[in-house]
């Protein structure tokens, strides 16, 4: 228990922290290659500098993703033996695939991303931005192909009995569209990109807060303002598909979404609330029937409710799990709200005219972030006490022969580690963020911004 | 059993891990050895050169990293899982190197400060060096075999990993690497920097050639099993013969200020001694010290045939998409190296 606990826990923050930085690059990268789109179509330099100032963040975000994102992979090995040996031959196949289509891709053009302004044409680095983009889209596609088997388990079969039992693949593509990965990938594609729409909203509201490269603000906070609106919106679609497959294929994990208990009854929606397991009860404001409305557009159907299920086959922590899922709707809500409050400025021709609109821009970077932790933590914790839903359980896969106090090792070590990046991460985002997109020499040749902001807003 | 050109799936598979893996040792070989090397530049200057030589390139030589490590849990998910279990603390501690790494290359640049990038500059070259070692570490506790039971499972304790022989192949490695990695920066580089590498590169042939004698006459003595293969087959004695004059050749073409030629010698080196090792080993791909007959080989740790099928279809088609932009990437920073606004 003690082994399996640590193990838990080290792989949750390990991939907790990893996850902060790949949506930011898939995000950043979409971002980037309108930018350099532009900059291809107008010949406007403003857009080159924009997309320069980005690519440097870029590359902080790409940099510690990578390192981090390695460690996972090491981690199955690990600390994760069995699970290791039992899925190794199903999704090895989608590993593979992915450091061979997508990291790779992703990899091999960031060179030329970073260090090649001078020496390639625009046209071949603006292939090579994409091409990095692209890298990093595909790169979620398998890894989303791979959780989402250990989800909804399809195209295998199983081999051998007890500890030495293991799935073997028999359809290559079955696996690859299992019941959820559609779904689950185009939330988490969206979910990405939305990370990084905010970010771009954010440090451009701090400079046209500050008066700070007001005319360059100005456009990227449209740009990113576009994206962030239409993808808000969409993730709403997309969170929609994904519950209805939940429904279908993991009711245990629904019920627990909503603290839905009793077997074949009709499930309400909560706003919020919280989840007394012991009598059973969730209290807090509900739209009754909401959940089996969600489902099937009909207030009366009744669905699968916890106990519906054997107890070794509950999900243990249902009010963790109702309350991530939870948090996630609401920020996802606050999202659609925010944009389109923007949107409807943005017609009226006052986008910028509201201090207060710009501040909320400006933490609103945390909006996706914390949405895309919660919304994994409410997906993972929601499948215990499985790891492959219903063929493997957690409390089996862990790697017998790693002893406690080597984790607790390895935990201090990761600790330590990912404070000081995270420290490091910070400190050089807000170095960069006050440098901005102009270096210094180019400074000088510049109108004085707040000129240009006072010319604009009597404009 | 399903053949392929009559060589059987989980062994092509088990050639494909190991390209994969020469092609890793390879190519981040050349840029952990050049940042081994970085402490003993002494001036600002010559540290951003020698950073930048490795700068646009470094990253993506590490992906060679992924999908070896990925083709090896994807071929044989039970040597990844017993391999990575056993030897917790040295990957545990890779992890940690790996990152320290990456994380000064990308900080370092981004302060003035002497003594902020004093720090990095340490923190770089430490943890190429330690990487370089570590995967000989590794290496020398495959070839000599663990503690594994008949379930595939680590018996052995924690720091068993840290035997003579392990750290003798340990040193191999990161004096190899770092012949290599001077080879490439003498590639790279011009004036004063030059000159210092290839000053220090001289000597560092001379103690690579010295360590690995001894780690060979120590492999013959004292890890018998190691040359069953050899002595039962002589034709195969082609491969250390080669190996040895492929490194002999090196030290000539140096001498004659070739430095291509000598760094595409020490590619040739790591790919022969990685062949050296694939057939000492196999079939056997990890040795058990409990009982020969417990030891994981290509048969027993491998997938399925339809998952081998599938992922050499995969690295069929993904392999030639990988050389042409590593190709492209290489061919853009070719040259000596030019630092500009966007250098490290």
């Amino acid at each position: 228990m003690e082994v399996e606990i640590l193990a838990r826990i080290q792989f949750a923050f390990t991939i907790a922290f990893h996850y902060i930085y790949p949506p930011l690059s898939i995000g950043l990268g979409l971002i980037m290659v309108i930018m350099e789109g532009l900059y291809l179509k107008t010949h406007n330099k403003i857009y080159e500098k924009m997309a320069r100032f980005w690519t440097r963040i870029f590359a902080l975000t790409f940099g510690i993703g990578v390192a981090t994102g390695i460690v996972m992979e090491f981690e199955f090995g690990t600390n994760w033996a069995t699970y290791s040996k039992f899925v190794g031959d199903v999704f090895g196949s989608a590993l593979a695939a992915e450091g061979i289509f997508a990291f790779a891709l992703e990899s091999g053009f960031l060179g030329i991303l970073l260090f090649g302004w001078n020496r390639v044409s625009k046209m071949v680095h603006f292939i090579a931005t994409l091409g990095v983009w692209l890298g990093s889209m595909f790169s979620a596609v398998w890894i989303v192909v791979a959780n989402s088997w250990q989800q909804t388990p399809a195209g295998y079969h199983i081999v051998g009995t007890g500890m030495a039992a293991r799935a073997e693949i028999t359809d290559f593509w079955a696996m690859v569209f299992n019941p959820s990965s559609v779904d689950r990938l185009l939330h988490v594609w969206v979910g990405a990109i939305l990370a990084g729409a905010f970010l771009v909203l954010s440090v451009h509201a701090y400079y046209l807060i500050r008066n700070r490269y007001v005319e360059l603000s100005q456009k990227a906070f449209k740009i990113a303002l576009v994206v962030a609106a239409v993808f808000s919106f969409s993730q709403l679609l997309t969170g929609h598909k994904a519950a209805i497959g939940v429904a279908e294929n993991q009711p245990a994990k629904l019920a627990a979404f909503e603290g839905h208990f009793y077997s074949l009854a009709v499930a309400d929606m909560y706003l919020f609330g919280w989840v007394d397991k012991e009598n059973q009860k969730v209290s807090g404001p509900k739209i009754p029937g909401g959940l089996s409305f969600l489902t099937s557009f009909d207030f009366k159907t009744p669905l699968k409710g916890i106990n519906y299920f054997p107890v070794d086959e509950q999900v243990p922590q249902v009010n963790a799990v109702f309350q991530f899922y939870h948090i996630m709707i609401t920020l996802g809500m606050t999202m659609i709200g925010l944009t389109l409050l923007a949107c409807w400025l943005w017609f009226r021709k006052k986008l910028f005219r509201y201090q207060w609109l710009l501040w909320l821009f400006v933490f609103a970077v945390f909006l996706p972030q914390i949405a895309n932790q919660v919304g994994w933590f409410a997906a993972e914790m929601g499948r215990q006490p499985w790891v492959v839903y219903g063929l493997l359980r957690t409390s089996d896969a862990f790697s017998k022969s790693v002893h406690a106090n080597e984790i607790v090792f390895s935990l201090i070590m990761f600790a330590f580690i990912y404070v000081l990046l995270f420290t490091l991460f910070i400190y050089l985002l807000d170095r960069k963020i006050k440098h901005g997109p102009y270096d210094e020499s180019e400074e000088e040749d510049r109108p004085l911004q707040r000129e240009i902001a006072e010319i604009l807003e009597h404009r | 059993m399903e053949f392929l050109h009559d060589i059987d799936y989980p062994t092509v598979w088990f050639l494909v891990v190991g390209a994969l893996f020469s092609g890793y040792v390879i190519l981040d070989g050349f840029d952990l050895g050049a940042g081994a090397w970085h402490l003993f530049f002494r001036t600002e200057e010559s540290r951003r050169i020698a950073l930048n030589a490795i700068g646009p390139v470094w990253d993506g030589n590490e992906v060679w990293l992924v999908i070896g490590g990925g083709a090896l849990f994807a071929g044989f998910p039970i040597l990844y899982a017993s391999l990575f279990s056993a030897m917790y603390i040295p990957f545990m501690l890779f992890l940690a190197f790996l990152i320290f790494r990456a994380v000064s290359i990308e900080f370092r640049s981004k302060e003035p400060m002497l003594w902020w990038r004093k720090l990095w500059d340490i923190c770089y070259s430490v943890s190429s060096a330690m990487l370089a070692f570590l995967l000989g570490v590794v290496l020398g506790n495959v070839l000599q075999g663990i503690a594994i039971d008949k379930d595939f499972e680590y018996q052995g304790s924690w720091l068993e990993f840290l035997n003579p022989y392990a750290i003798m192949v340990g040193f191999t490695s990161l004096a190899l690497f770092m012949v290599h990695g001077a080879i490439y920066l003498a590639m790279k580089t011009e004036g004063r920097l030059f000159i210092k590498i290839t000053t220090l590169l001289r000597r560092a042939i001379l103690i690579f050639v010295a360590i690995f004698i001894l780690t060979t006459g120590y492999t013959l003595l004292y890890i018998p099993h190691l040359s069953d293969h050899l002595l039962s087959n002589p034709v195969l004695f082609i491969v250390p013969v080669l190996a040895f004059l492929s490194i002999a050749n090196i030290p000539r073409l140096v001498s004659k200020s070739r430095y291509l030629h000598a760094f595409l010698f020490s590619s040739l080196t790591m790919s022969l001694l990685l062949i050296l090792v694939a057939i000492e080993i196999y079939p056997v791909m990890l040795p058990s010290t409990i009982d020969p007959a417990y030891s994981i080989t290509v048969f027993n740790a491998a997938s399925s045939v339809k998952s081998l099928q599938t992922m050499l279809i995969i690295v069929l088609i993904g392999g030639p998409l990988v050389a042409f932009y590593t190709f492209f990437v290489y061919k853009t920073f070719r040259g000596k190296v030019r630092l500009d606004d966007t250098s490290y």
